[in-house]
């Protein structure tokens, strides 16, 4: 398989899973914080074809789970009672992309269906998954993009003009890199008021980390523009006339591209893995909003993980996107032979 | 988990302490048993030895006992001592005149074989047990507790145990009549009696003295301290201490209790605490069987220690005294509140608003799904661990989202259409009803409460934002700051009396939480629970007393300054082979019957 339909691949899978995160609201079966108190920590239900007498049904169905008499968490299933499962429901409202209000469900059932299981409060695993895969997400898209631009700026404007401008903006990068910035976060989260709403909150948090992000891309890309602006070709436009800023946006920059590309595939995981640990130390989002991180957050306790496997499903959860990332980064540095500039140079 | 205990520490060493000493149940007079006159020096009374005879199994000596502090204790000293691991340490080491039973809850006879109440009730006459010797050997005489006394009264000593020598605004007069009596006065009828002496830890003068007049008492009593430095009449003694790992204590072979066959307890030869900061951790201990008993544990580990139960036994010895509440800012913040708080604050205000928050809570959800089953709906202050105290006229009516509803609409809300079709309240202004509830981060069983309680209120169309805070930044915003909307959080007493609680529910008190430390009382009832509280202190009969706190339950319920949610039940576990394991519901829950736990099969299996 070549290089680029391996791309393409990749590219594909992660395209869906995005788009089925993004399409939470129709795949997830319920409101991610809706409890249902009669069903804590509900194992994962089984959907079933053959019924116990051995009657083979199309539409696949599950068995009512009850709380067995006197037990808080032990569940039984109830064989006499089944609930078919039925696609295309309508149920608990929700927005697409924030903006356009729906009620389809890809499946639901007369009585709750919980494919992975519930929490301690009765919410559906499934469906906080998938609303938790939107924040977690959206806090490593934003994140990166925001690192990436400054980075991308400074750098570039570092390389390609030199001298004094070059020595301050690069000290000051390392004086970036050597903050604390989970520190910082702590300190910015203390300034904040007590009722900022939990997810403006938490992206301000995110527009911060990725503002303090951008030391490591924008040394990269001085050093890219640096070497760049060395080439003939680039000598040669400027020879013509060409002004600086025509030669950054004409010549330079696209030499940044696979650069940029490469470090946006490393630095979105990392993003969600920041919000993850904030999550886990209680400093992202806070409950009842669902987020990968607080997804993971109830493994902390002792009684959860020895007592509750479903709970670790988040977890395996996430492995497709991190995995998906990191060989798009490395197909993509692959890739990134500098074609251009050995192909320009010797036209020269 | 064990932060869900620990907390109350902090919101109020005042209570916690206070509590410890306390107080309040007057139970006629003492009696002790007879002399034992039989046997050797070490393990059996000698002829001038008053011991004391305690009932229970006999067990076999030997031996010793692991068990996991949270924190490493602070200091040995009793007069300093507020944390809770320097508590439950401290009360292995040390004796008080008069001891509350943590089983019966009732006064016993301890350093102190009787005592006399005057008929006016102003004055007590104690008699000293005869033979008492410290931990050191050293001979215990009247002197020793007359400097215990000054010591605590010192003014120049901050002991924590002397704003409950206070006693009607002035302090307890302690004189000595002869060798073995002493008279204890007070300014005025004393409601507690003699429950005043219990933890009072009796000191050695010959120890203390010169640190005592060099003004240095403060720093006596640290970890670091020469074992044979410090004494006490406790079972234990002090002997080793590793920093950051544990601390050990032995025998102590001048005990002055036997058992019913009059040897000499305790049984055991040590006891070692370690430290382990983390409840997970420690359970992991314990079922590994590193340590030998276990308590302050959550539900949730509970049910995980219970399901794999081998060789351990796992006790829920019922409901205990803490009480979780949900309370509203309640502070006249005068010109300086900003207009959004003020006018959250007449929501808060509103009796019907917070009874009807009350109404709209499931507190058996709570129960079910925080405490997994083991605990109680509390609608009232008095748990029902505290069976003397409670008022049973008091019936939790259950919830009922209606009656709440109807409530809101009295008092002037009204509900709109939300997005996606959720109910929205707003107020009499058209301002929809938000508001936060702050909790304390490191306590899950709270946090969860507030995300269930955001849930109930979001039916009734009241959005909740949780916030955990840190819980010294959280005590901070409720008793400094007062920046706060709402407030989830638990007080658990140390005693089944009133009187140490006394600072929660006095307008005037630093844990009078909704409004502290107020000048005048700001409201009528506040100013009758005041007028209550203090007649039952000075109230020397029990059922007057506990018809005067009765109506202050009443109060507390009609009005809902704090609504009440939930106690969890004192969880407990010990491994099958200790004996006399009768866990209580008060403080040390699992080591105040120390002297009498053994080892069942010896001495020799016991040793690691």
């Amino acid at each position: 398989m070549s290089a680029r339909s391996r791309l393409v691949i990749c590219a594909a899978v992660l395209g869906a899973l995005h788009v089925a995160v993004a399409c939470a609201g129709f795949l997830a079966p319920y409101d991610p914080t809706a409890q249902d108190r009669e069903h804590p920590y509900a194992p994962p239900m089984r959907l079933h074809f053959v019924d116990t007498r051995g009657g083979v049904h199309l539409r696949p169905f599950a068995y009512a789970q009850g709380l067995r008499a006197g037990s808080f968490d032990e569940y039984e299933e109830n064989v006499a009672r089944a609930i078919p499962v039925r696609f295309f429901v309508s149920g608990a409202p929700y927005r697409v992309l924030g903006v356009l209000a729906l009620r389809l469900h890809l499946f639901g059932g007369d009585a709750p269906v919980y494919l992975l299981g519930t929490d301690g409060y009765g919410r559906d695993l499934l469906s906080r998954m998938l609303f938790g895969g939107q924040v977690s997400l959206l806090a490593g898209l934003i994140g990166a993009g925001l690192t990436l631009s400054i980075g991308l700026c400074i750098g570039a404007a570092a390389g390609f003009w030199g001298g004094w401008k070059d020595e301050v903006l690069m000290r000051v990068a390392e004086l970036f890199l050597a903050l604390p910035w989970i520190y910082l976060l702590f300190a910015m989260r203390a300034f904040l008021p007590l009722a900022v709403p939990p997810v403006k909150a938490f992206l301000l948090v995110v527009v911060v980390i990725g503002a303090v992000g951008w030391a490591r891309p924008a040394r990269m890309v001085r050093g890219i523009v640096l070497s760049a602006k060395e080439r003939n070709f680039v000598r040669a436009a400027r020879g013509f006339g060409a002004t600086g800023g025509y030669l950054l946006r004409r010549h330079i920059l696209p030499e940044t591209g696979n650069v940029v590309l490469t470090q946006a595939a490393v630095l979105v995981p990392q993003f969600v893995l920041a919000e993850m640990t904030l999550s886990f130390l209680g400093l992202g989002v806070p409950e009842p909003v669902p987020s990968w991180g607080n997804l993971l957050a109830s493994l902390q306790h002792y009684n959860v993980l020895a007592s509750y496997w479903w709970m670790y499903l988040p977890a395996f959860a996430m492995v497709p996107f991190f995995l998906g990332y990191l060989v798009l980064a490395s197909l993509l540095q692959g890739s990134s032979r500098t074609p251009k500039i050995e192909e320009a140079s010797n036209w020269v | 988990m064990s932060e869900r205990r620990a907390k109350s520490a902090q919101i109020g060493a005042g209570v916690a302490v206070a509590a410890i000493l306390c107080c309040g149940f007057f139970v006629g007079r003492g009696e002790s048993l007879p002399p034992q006159h039989s046997g050797q020096v070490s393990t059996r009374a000698n002829k001038n030895e008053e011991l004391l005879r305690v009932a229970g199994e006999a067990g076999r000596r030997g031996g010793r006992i692991v068990i996991a502090l949270k924190a490493e204790p602070k200091t040995l000293n009793p007069m300093i001592a507020a944390d809770t691991p320097s508590r439950e340490v401290i009360s292995t080491m040390q004796a008080d005149l008069v001891h509350i039973n943590r089983a019966t809850q009732l006064t016993e006879p301890a350093l102190a074989k009787s005592w006399k109440i005057s008929t006016d009730g102003l004055q007590y006459t104690l008699t000293l047990r005869q033979g008492l010797k410290f931990s050191d050997g050293h001979p215990v005489d009247m002197e020793d507790v007359l400097f215990t006394f000054r010591v605590y009264l010192d003014e120049a000593v901050h002991a924590t145990q002397r704003d409950l020598l206070i006693v009607g605004g002035k302090p307890i007069t302690v004189r000595k009549v002869d060798a073995q009596t002493v008279t204890v006065a007070f300014a005025k009828p004393y409601g507690v009696g003699e429950r005043i002496f219990d933890g009072l830890a009796i000191l050695p003068r010959h120890l203390l003295e010169t640190a005592y007049k060099e003004g240095k008492l403060a720093q006596s009593g640290a970890l670091g301290t020469a074992a044979h430095q410090w004494a006490g009449l406790g079972a234990f003694r002090f002997k080793e201490y590793v920093a950051g790992q544990r601390l050990v204590l032995e025998r102590n072979p001048y005990y002055w209790k036997t058992d019913e066959q009059g040897n000499r307890l305790p049984y055991l030869d040590e006891i070692v605490f370690l430290f382990v900061p983390s409840a997970d951790a420690q359970v992991l201990r314990f079922q590994s069987g590193e340590t030998d008993m276990i308590s302050r544990l959550g539900a949730e580990n509970f049910s995980v220690l219970s399901r794999q139960a081998r060789d351990y036994t796992m006790a829920d010895a019922g409901p205990g005294l803490e009480y979780n509440f949900l309370f509203f800012n309640l502070n006249d913040l005068g010109e300086k509140a900003p207009p959004e708080m003020a006018r959250k604050q007449a929501w808060f205000r509103s009796e019907k608003f917070r009874q009807a928050v009350s109404l709209a809570i499931d507190r058996e959800a709570i129960v079910r799904l925080v405490y997994q089953g083991r605990g109680a709906a509390l609608w009232g202050p008095v748990t029902p661990g505290n069976a003397r105290w409670a008022n049973t006229a008091i019936r939790y009516p259950g919830r009922s989202l209606d009656k709440s509803r109807q409530l809101l609409a009295e008092a002037g809300f009204r509900a709109e259409n939300g997005d996606a079709g959720e109910p929205k309240l707003v107020d009499a202004d058209g301002k929809p009803v938000e508001f936060s509830i702050i909790t304390s981060s490191s306590n899950t069983d709270r946090a969860k409460m507030a995300t269930l309680l955001q849930d109930d209120l979001k039916q009734l169309g009241i959005r909740v934002q949780v916030v955990p805070l840190e819980l010294r930044s959280l005590i901070d915003r409720v008793t400094q700051t007062k920046e706060y909307d709402a407030c989830v959080l638990g007080i658990a007493s140390f005693d089944a009396d009133p009187n140490p609680e006394m600072n929660v529910w006095l307008s005037s008190g630093g844990m009078h939480l909704w409004n502290p430390s107020q000048k005048h009382p700001a409201t009528s009832w506040e100013a009758e629970i005041d007028r209550l509280m203090e007649q039952q202190l000075t109230a020397t009969n029990t059922v007057e007393r506990k018809k005067l706190y009765d109506r202050v339950q009443e109060i507390l319920v009609e009005h809902q300054p704090m609504i009440f949610l939930a106690s969890p039940d004192i969880l407990v576990g010990a491994k099958k082979n200790i004996g006399n394991f009768h866990p209580a519901v008060l403080e040390p829950y699992v080591l105040w019957n120390v002297e009498q736990l053994y080892q069942r099969n010896g001495p020799e299996n016991a040793r690691r």
